[in-house]
């Protein structure tokens, strides 16, 4: 059997639907054997989207996402989708095309180190040096992807590899020496956790997106109901807790809560769940008290006391450490603690002035949310868009946000928005800003070629406007550059790729068109008219 | 040699560490350390008694914190069997140094005998100099290259340190 052939095999063996990527001539074979499986194809424009692309498919389905390209140029446009990927726990299979084994370190044509590139964001690589290794590679690749905290794992094949012949035996089981994932947690360390909870006058949960991976936003439910625990979330961790409970406090980080600083100072106990506390959640640490106890859960050891120090750690899947939590934990006596902190909570105050230039996202976005389906999926960018989506967007019952969060990409919405949608039925909505847009604007035509049924809104201001702000904070109002943008037609562009859409001016034609447009089983585009200095809070 | 009197006050910390013997893996640990901001001192790698698996003895300089995040993000790589850090009560370190010195007639006997206390071992002699191979630990070969260091050193390489836990003890235990 090809080579080519088995490589495919492997995939269909790990239950693999779609594939998004780009051809070329290191993946001539691959795309040969492609052609006669039943593994459908999805061409993108563009290499860094075919790797959005498989994230927006993981997250939506909870299965690998599985990209191709071809050798350097087409394996280097993948990077900042991997990177984006690794930074946000997205479990990928990356495939790359390389050039003949014997030209390996030869600088040929189209010849890129990807292996050496990415090993700084993926949770494993393999260059394939030979092809009988190849069966016992993808099965360890989809393994690791998906076990532990979840990653992208890329894997690169000679063209000459893929044109070999074999015979096919896949691998049933792996044992691979340095890697076993632990998933249940101490016991010993829960009944401490659990212990120091009782004790706690004034407990709170700060949950990251760990909760969303271990896909144990039930079991987190259960637990913060049972223990009538108050819940702050970090960006990850939107949707673990619907944004009407009564525990719910919103969002950590410099785009977070006004309150959040403060709800964070006045807690005794803080409860770390599947959340690293990077820089943009930084302000929990600067705002703890000094005999703060902190327990912390992560199935990654290495994130438990690195950024944060932990009294009580507990390494292990979020969602089996919880079921144990759950069969032990009581109400604690919170009820004074959760109205002192309702009151910090109402300090938020929304922009809802309208304008009959121009739309107001917040008042948008609200208005959405509203008619919107209860299992929506909900793509959003990066800048202000993104903020102003967590922020006015509810996300309540089985909605989700798939937005990059740790790297901070933009571009990413649009081709997340396609893989989503290829892995559910649900509704897709992808907002986006004008600059976002414009980094994978070529995915339109993925969307147009598909006929998607996604909603994209736009919000475009015709600046960078959160760069813009950022200016202003660091120069003083009125000092920015390098943020404007001439914006093309976009209704014009999208036609143009087959997808009908319509520009709102303001939010009484936006609330004319939204309801219709989430009906629609057809692509659609709203482009709404924001106000350039509409600020991101 | 200020820079040997410098490296006995660091605080070193040794870590042995166990991969699977394939191409690619100390890249893969090297960049981890180079990207992260911690710093080699020395590193040394060989097959172990198993040819799929090799040891690294990693020295490093560093506190607390810095080597537990090490070992943590050491055990991220998937080749990456076992971290033990060895401790100097209960471990023992060597490490080879070769040294290429200046003699002339009058001092080579001198070099010798200095050499011989400290059981090195003369390996290759010229009209001008000599070269020495010495085993041990860091400030034994430190001792002997401050004794040394009047003649003129014209070269020398380190092996980086090697270390095993005392004992019958296996880092796999």
């Amino acid at each position: 059997m090809k080579t080519s052939d088995i490589i495919i095999k492997c995939l269909e063996k790990e239950n693999v639907k779609f594939i998004f990527g780009y051809p070329g001539g290191a993946v001539l074979p691959l795309y040969e054997s492609l052609r006669h499986s039943n593994i459908d194809h999805i061409l993108v424009r563009h290499e860094q989207s075919a790797a959005h692309c498989a994230s927006g498919y993981a997250r939506a389905s909870k299965e690998v996402g599985v990209c191709l390209a071809t050798s350097g140029p087409g394996a280097t446009n993948l990077i900042t989708g991997i990177a984006t990927a690794y930074m946000d726990s997205i479990p990928l299979v990356v495939i790359t095309g390389q050039v003949n084994s014997n030209l390996i370190g030869k600088d040929v044509f189209q010849e890129a180190d990807i292996v050496g590139s990415t090993e700084p964001f993926t949770k494993h690589n393999y260059l394939v040096k030979k092809a009988e290794d190849i069966p016992k590679i993808i099965k360890e690749a989809f393994y690791i992807a998906k076990t532990g905290r979840p990653g992208p794992v890329l894997i690169d094949i000679p063209v000459d590899i893929q044109r070999q012949k074999m015979k096919f035996n896949y691998p049933s089981n792996i044992n691979i020496l340095g890697y076993k994932p632990t998933y249940k947690g101490h016991l010993g360390q829960i009944k401490r956790a659990l212990n120091k909870l009782k004790g706690s006058k004034r407990p709170l949960i700060c949950v990251g997106g760990g909760i969303i991976c271990a896909n144990a936003v039930d079991e987190f439910r259960e637990f913060v109901n049972k223990g009538q625990i108050p819940v702050i979330h970090t960006l990850m961790g939107i949707g673990a807790l619907n944004e009407d409970s009564t525990y719910h406090l919103g969002m950590i980080g410099i785009h977070g809560n006004k309150g959040s600083k403060n709800i964070v100072s006045q807690a005794d106990l803080i409860m770390i769940i599947g959340a690293r506390i990077a820089d943009r959640a930084h302000n929990l640490i600067q705002s703890l008290n000094n005999d703060i106890d902190i327990i912390h859960i992560d199935i990654d050891p290495a994130e438990v006391g690195k950024n944060i120090k932990s009294h009580v750690p507990i390494v292990g899947d979020a969602k089996t450490i919880l079921q144990e939590f759950n069969k032990k934990i009581t109400n604690l006596d919170t009820k004074d603690w959760i109205n002192q902190l309702q009151i910090i909570k109402s300090t938020e105050k929304e922009n809802n002035i309208l304008d009959e230039k121009y739309v107001n996202p917040k008042v948008a976005l609200n208005y959405l949310s509203d008619k919107a389906h209860n299992d929506c999926i909900v793509t959003a960018d990066v800048g202000q868009n993104q903020i102003w989506t967590i922020k006015n967007f509810k996300f309540m019952g089985k909605r989700s946000i798939f937005t990059s969060g740790g790297l901070g990409t933009m571009g990413y919405s649009l081709p997340a928005s396609i893989g989503a949608q290829f892995a559910s039925t649900n509704k897709v909505i992808c907002v986006t800003g004008d600059g976002g847009l414009q980094m994978s604007l070529g995915e339109l035509g993925t969307i147009g070629q598909n006929d998607l049924p996604i909603l994209i809104i736009l919000f475009n201001n015709n600046r960078l406007g959160m760069v813009r702000e950022l200016q202003y904070n660091a120069y003083g109002k009125g000092n920015y550059y390098g943020v404007d943008l001439k914006n093309p037609d976009f209704i014009l562009l999208s036609k143009a790729y087959g997808i009908d859409g319509i520009r709102v001016n303001n939010n009484k034609e936006f609330e004319k068109v939204v309801e219709n447009a989430l009906k629609s089983d057809k692509p659609y585009l709203i482009e709404c008219m924001v106000n350039p200095d509409f600020a991101t809070l | 040699m200020q820079h040997f009197k410098e490296e006995i006050k660091i605080n070193r910390r040794v870590l042995s560490v166990l991969v699977e013997n394939q191409s690619g893996v100390l890249s893969k640990i090297a960049g981890l350390f180079s990207r992260r901001g911690y710093n080699i001192d020395s590193l040394s790698v060989g097959e172990t008694e198993n040819p799929k698996i090799s040891r690294m003895t990693i020295t490093i300089a560093d506190d607390d914190y810095i080597i537990e995040q090490i070992t943590k993000q050491l055990y991220k790589l998937i080749p990456v069997i076992k971290v033990i850090e060895l401790k100097p009560d209960n471990a023992v370190y060597r490490e080879l140094v070769l040294v290429k010195i200046k003699t002339t007639l009058e001092t080579r006997a001198s070099l010798i005998e200095t050499t011989n206390i400290f059981r090195g071992k003369i390996i290759d002699v010229s009209k001008d100099t000599m070269t020495v191979e010495l085993t041990g630990d860091s400030n034994k070969i430190s001792a002997y290259i401050e004794m040394i260091t009047p003649y003129g050193i014209v070269e020398f390489v380190r092996s980086g340190f090697a270390g095993l836990q005392r004992g019958n003890i296996k880092i796999t235990d």
